[in-house]
């Protein structure tokens, strides 16, 4: 009687950590997952951004590229149509000049975005619920790259619109 | 010549026991004793080995991100690979060691000793009786079997690369979420059930036809570990290709 129990418990416990580990996998990796990092604790401050690229709820705020908190909830703002971010700051850092900018940044050539802070020179600090102004968008490569093609091209038409003129002048538009 | 008759038989064997299989469930105690047997009683070496395999990737992934300056995405280099790859492989491979061999070694003993022949006699099929509850206990288990290796590995993979070497904890996790879909956990889940029939299959396979010697016995374990981890990673090259 007492095997036939331990053989049911046996079973009974390894079969719920079976499942419970497949749930685990199933929720809690793809994207809709519950984060598990990291504590509640400080304070949070919004900023509002153009583009923030595929930044991520979780991804790292830093300063002088020491991480100073994460990044809470990321929403679409419809009325300004820009993205709100909320910013969590870990306590300890709580002389963080109310006139700072925040700018997302990438790590690396492939690797994620995070928040940059850059420190102002205010003698005030951001409070609880404090709203950053400044702030920079994220750097999107193609429109970078879609610029500096545009720039060759008006810098190209320019000089070879001076020797055009320079030549055979009325000939160029 | 012999390789075709092996894999006939298997075939056979394998249609035979997939038709005794539903009366087996009708008993359900007997599953129960040998998804405990296959199962729970393997479940310390998954996990150990899970643990282990994660802290190598955390500190192998590291390593190698870090050179690109990409070391955030260490959480999802090490789930991908533990739920495509590691974690259904090596939960087999442990599988075929640990459950296998005794599955062989019971079923082959009991044929030695003539106890399947004198279940025949009885008119009792041992196909239902012996071998189906085992295959069927070694085909649930091994999925779940896998799962627990993956979240154990996952784990070990985020103590090493977050505790010991730095990684930040939120983009190790943020990074994973974002980039694994639920198809990845799939394949994983698939793969371990194909490699659960697979090996289930050989190991009872070889016990029911091993000769009936105490050196049949012994040729037949070797026998299950060696063809169960070969057919594994065979089959794991035919279903990586197949989802890819």
């Amino acid at each position: 009687m007492r095997s036939t129990r331990t053989l049911e418990v046996g079973t009974g416990l390894f079969v719920l950590l079976g499942f419970a580990a497949l749930f685990f996998l199933t929720t809690q990796l793809p994207t809709s997952g519950l984060k598990l990092a990291g504590s509640t604790a400080g304070y949070h401050l919004t900023a509002e951004f153009d583009n923030v690229g595929d930044l991520k709820t979780g991804s790292p705020v830093t300063m002088a590229g020491v991480r100073v908190g994460e990044v809470e909830t990321i929403r679409f703002d419809s009325h300004s149509y820009k993205a709100l971010v909320s910013l969590r700051i870990d306590p300890q850092f709580d002389k963080i000049p109310d006139d700072s900018d925040a700018s997302v940044q990438t790590q690396g050539l492939l690797g994620g975005k995070y928040i940059g802070i850059g420190p102002g020179g205010s003698d005030t600090y951001f409070k609880d619920g404090g709203r950053i102004e400044l702030t920079q968008s994220a750097i999107v490569l193609e429109n970078l790259v879609n610029k500096l093609f545009a720039t060759f091209v008006s810098k190209d038409r320019d000089a070879s619109g001076a020797q055009g003129s320079g030549a055979a002048s009325g000939s160029d538009k | 010549m012999s390789a075709v008759r092996v894999t006939g038989q298997l075939a056979l064997f394998l249609l035979g026991l997939l038709a005794q299989c539903g009366p087996a469930l009708a008993r359900p105690r007997l599953v129960v004793q040998q998804i405990y047997n296959a199962g729970a009683r393997s479940l310390i070496i998954v996990m150990l080995s899970g643990f282990f395999v994660g802290m190598v990737l955390g500190l192998q992934g590291f390593d190698l991100l870090q050179r690109f300056g990409s070391e955030d995405a260490l959480g999802v280099a090490a789930a991908l690979s533990l739920l495509k790859e590691l974690g259904p492989v090596v939960t087999a491979l442990l599988f075929a060691g640990r459950a296998g061999t005794s599955l062989t070694s019971e079923i082959g003993l009991m044929r030695a000793t003539d106890q399947l022949n004198a279940m025949q006699i009885m008119a009792v099929d041992p196909l239902r009786y012996v071998v189906a509850p085992r295959f069927l206990g070694g085909v649930i288990a091994m999925p779940l079997l896998a799962a627990m290796f993956n979240v154990v590995g996952l784990f070990g993979a985020q103590l090493v690369g977050v505790q010991l070497m730095g990684v930040d904890r939120g983009a190790f996790w943020s990074q994973m979420q974002g980039s694994v879909e639920l198809n990845d956990v799939w394949e994983g889940v698939v793969k371990s059930c194909v490699f659960g029939v697979a090996c289930s299959l050989i190991a009872v396979h070889s016990g029911y036809t091993a000769e009936p010697t105490a050196e049949g016995v012994g040729l037949a374990t070797t026998r299950t570990v060696v063809a169960s981890s070969v057919l594994t990673l065979f089959l794991d090259y035919m279903l990586t290709a197949a989802f890819l």
